[in-house]
């Protein structure tokens, strides 16, 4: 196989030959597989968890394929590899996913195994991006570079990643399984909408430690996680997750897919016996065998080392002036633009989100383009977020006006992070075969209609999120205002909710009114923003704030007053 | 119905007698655990060597008393998708120090057969016309392992160790 | 769709598949061969759909050619048969929201460029 350097600097996990030996052999094996389904020897039924394993559905128009980004990091080497693969194998363009991963909507079944050994080249795969097995392992997206950061979320995660890697116990769950990490002061994760949600936090003497929350997870039956244990220590952290995970195996429902999930067993069980059985099993468990060995943390660790940051002041005279000469550049800068942990860097998020455009994707071309600037202006890496935007983690305040013009241009310097247009949408039923509504039109119309960036600004930090079906995918259960398709009688209608919040002090959010079409869901989104300008306080209370004060009333009454 | 050890078609020794059938008392033979739940004195005294067969719903806990009676123990697999089997072999070998075989019956494919090598089953009972060679494959084709299991197995570190290729 | 057209709604029934080797929408035209445009799919009366389904299935199978096969409603509308579900008129035209990608992007399709 050719191997590709995938980026000596970028905080990924770096490949050695081991790794790469491990992942060529699954790319065979997923080269026999489908040889035997095409031969008969394999039925579909058989097949289908075999090639769900390697991250391929059947949608709508076409196989999917979704590659796994590891925690959301990749280096720009990896993403201008997946920016090759969707101009050959695919329409040129791929989609960023909720988990921090990335899809491709075109491809043929035959194409796969080579489509894998592509990856492979530059250390990447499709490894559990799907099937009952533990998925992808996700965290923040400002890993490594927060000022509020307490421990690297990524050393763990990749901890997981391995752990669950071909787990022989774990690899036909009665479900999937979501693991989400968050090291930092703010939640930037939604651990608690997770089947596990760590908290990596550090005790008295800096050691670092975990609170696990389980049985979080939206779909059918939306359940914020419970914690199952306040402190488990570094050395368990394994033994704990596996203590977890064995008891799901074997309690877990397995007679009814919607009642399959974890959360459905704590709930189920009680969170008391639940924890009983996890205690229980953990304390057979540890023994040396699944002691998490400070060396084994330290060597992975030393992958995610901090890139060589120069010595900067932290005040850069050349951002003050673009800021001053350039308004739009100021209010990109006051949206997209986070505070770093080193002096004279920022961490900027490029927003996927055009206005009128398709949440979370991004054509061939833009990858390519965003792969230059990471190498350019971030080591060589960028992060993929669960809100399905992209982010240079490690940009010095000198260069954003540079970074900021380059994206512009490509239509990727939207400055709406976090605000209204900043919309999470699943594919729905333009692509996905379990939708019942569209979410990409109505997201598109939203965000066409908040276009102005001054508009949003005033309107402030409000999210809105969009599923085309009850599984939840576009996260609607914790938007600010969330949006659920529904079909009725073949015409499609959208069900809105509203006081989610997907961080930790994570809500669900209630129905506001019987469902309405897609043209009224748009006004009724311009009517939820008016009536909370109207009765927000001192200018600056977040919308979840003055719809908790001022409850559902003054909502309902406009949106359903000429009912 | 062939019965595949090491990764090739072996011989099988032991027989299934259904509920209700007389059970023979000069060679080995499996029974249901339903069965041995009725009928456990009727076993006193013997001395060919007997197997206890699980349903995947039954957990190693249910004959973990009893393990000491059984020569083999045969895991049922509803499904191939249900995994709970590879949780009771784990479960039989680590927790109940089980040391005799464990089969795994019902419905598996070849593509689960490393993982449950390494969960530590034993045999396996496969389809009739099963192919071979993709039993056999199964043991080769990954030679790498992230987590410590039941198989024989070289660590390179606490994550990963190398697969002593079948 | 108006009244007139839900009157007819379930008249006629097509059949389609994905085929396996390359996930491609396919229907099943007449004499049993699979086409890729639903202007050429054969239209069954309900009663017979089902009849036709299992033979198709259990051949398609058999042959490693197609998965997911089953029989969709279909209605006239301005006198051309028309999927009367939004998904399947997605799914045999393209997504809506990339017109020019899918089959009404290569004129695959029985009617205009809009699926809905």
């Amino acid at each position: 196989m050719n191997h590709i350097a995938p980026g000596a600097r970028a905080g990924i996990y770096h490949y050695d030959e081991i790794d790469r030996q491990f992942v060529a052999e699954r790319v065979e094996q997923f080269r026999k597989q489908v040889d035997r389904r095409l031969s008969g020897e394999l039925t579909e039924e058989e097949f289908k968890p075999v090639r769900l394993m390697n991250g391929l559905y059947l949608q709508l128009h076409a196989y999917m394929l979704r590659i796994a980004v590891p925690y959301g990091v990749m280096s720009a080497v990896q993403l201008r590899k997946l920016a090759e693969i969707g101009r050959r194998y695919d329409r040129g363009y791929g989609h960023f996913t909720t988990r921090q991963n990335l899809q491709y909507n075109w491809i043929k079944l035959e194409d796969t195994p080579a489509i894998l050994h592509e990856l492979a080249e530059v250390d990447m795969h499709a490894l559990q991006t799907s099937g009952n097995c533990v998925r992808n392992v996700t965290t923040d997206p400002f890993v490594g570079a927060a000022k509020d950061e307490v421990v690297d979320g990524r050393v763990y995660a990749e901890i997981l990643r391995q752990w669950t890697t071909m787990h022989p116990e774990f690899t036909y769950l009665p479900r999937k399984f979501k693991i989400a990490i968050s090291g930092a002061e703010s939640d930037r994760a939604a651990v608690r909408i997770h089947d596990v949600g760590l908290l990596a936090r550090r005790n008295d003497k800096g050691e670092p430690g975990f609170s696990f929350y389980v049985g979080g997870g939206l779909g059918r039956s939306p359940f914020v996680g419970k914690l199952v244990r306040e402190w488990v220590a570094q050395e368990d952290f394994v033994a704990y997750l596996e203590a977890i995970l064995r008891v799901y195996n074997q309690y877990g429902r397995r007679d009814n897919i919607y009642k399959a999930r974890i959360k459905i067993l704590v709930h189920e069980l009680g969170l008391e016996t639940f924890t009983r059985e996890v205690e229980e099993e953990f304390a057979r468990l540890r023994g040396p065998k699944y002691r998490l060995d400070p060396e084994v943390v330290e060597a992975i660790r030393q992958h995610f080392a901090p890139p060589p940051f120069e010595e900067l002041p932290d005040h850069s005279d050349a951002l003050e002036r673009a800021r001053a000469a350039d308004p739009a550049f100021a209010n990109w800068l006051a949206v997209n633009v986070a505070e770093h942990k080193a002096p004279g860097y920022a961490i900027a998020t490029i927003s996927l989100k055009p206005a009128g455009g398709i949440p979370g994707d991004a054509t061939c071309d833009q990858m390519d383009l965003v792969a230059d600037l990471a190498e350019r202006h971030s080591f060589g890496e960028l992060r993929v977020t669960h809100v399905q935007n992209l982010v240079l983690a490690h940009v010095k305040k000198d260069e954003l006006y540079d970074l900021w013009k380059r994206l512009d241009d490509a239509g990727l310097g939207s400055a709406n992070a976090g605000l209204i247009g900043d919309i999470i949408a699943c594919p729905g039923l333009d692509y996905c075969a379990l939708a019942n509504a569209r979410s990409i039109p109505l997201a598109q119309a939203i965000s066409a209609r908040f276009a102005d960036p001054v508009r949003q600004r005033t309107i402030g930090e409000l999210g809105i999120k969009i599923s085309g079906c009850i599984n939840a995918c576009g996260h609607h259960h914790v938007g600010a205002i969330g949006i659920l398709g529904v079909d009725k009688k073949g015409t499609e209608y959208y069900q809105i909710t509203v006081g989610g919040d997907p961080t930790l002090t994570t809500a669900i959010g209630d129905i506001l009114g019987p469902a309405v079409t897609e043209t009224e869901a748009v006004d009724a989104i311009e009517a939820i923003v008016d009536v909370y300008l109207a009765n927000r306080r001192d200018g600056a209370e977040r919308f979840v704030d003055t719809l908790a004060r001022v409850g559902h009333a003054p909502f309902k009454e406009r949106i359903y007053a000429a009912d | 119905m062939p019965l595949i050890e090491n990764g090739r078609i072996g011989e099988d020794a032991w027989s299934f007698i259904p509920d209700g059938e007389p059970v023979p008392n000069d060679r080995p033979v499996i029974i249901s655990f339903e069965r041995w739940q009725a009928e456990r004195d009727s076993f006193e005294g013997r001395n060919a060597r007997l197997g206890v067969r699980l349903k995947s719903g039954t957990l190693a806990g249910a004959i973990a008393e009893d393990l000491d009676r059984f020569s083999l123990v045969a895991v049922e697999f509803a499904k191939f998708r249900d995994g709970r089997g590879f949780s009771t072999a784990r479960e039989l070998r680590e927790r109940y120090g089980y040391t005799g075989e464990i089969r795994a019956v019902g419905h598996v494919i070849p593509d689960q057969y490393l993982f449950l090598v390494r969960t530590g089953f034993t045999s396996v009972e496969a389809p009739e016309g099963t192919n071979q060679e993709s039993w056999a494959n199964a043991l080769k084709e990954i030679t790498i392992a992230f987590q410590p299991s039941l198989d024989d197995t070289q660590p390179l570190s606490l994550l990963r160790r190398k697969l002593k290729v079948g | 769709m108006s009244a007139k057209d839900r009157s007819k709604e379930g008249s006629m029934k097509a059949i389609t598949a994905n085929r396996l080797r390359d996930g491609e929408v396919v229907f099943l035209g007449d004499g049993g061969r699979w086409v890729e445009s639903f202007a050429e799919a054969a239209l069954f009366p309900r009663d017979e759909a089902d009849g036709v389904l299992a033979a198709a299935k259990e051949k398609a199978e058999r042959e490693r050619f197609g998965v997911d096969i089953y029989a969709f409603e279909v209605v006239e509308q301005d006198g051309v048969p028309v999927p009367a579900t939004m998904r399947e008129r997605i799914r045999t035209a393209g997504p809506t929201v990339r017109t020019d990608l899918g089959k009404q992007a290569w004129g695959k399709q029985a009617w205009g460029n809009q699926a809905a």
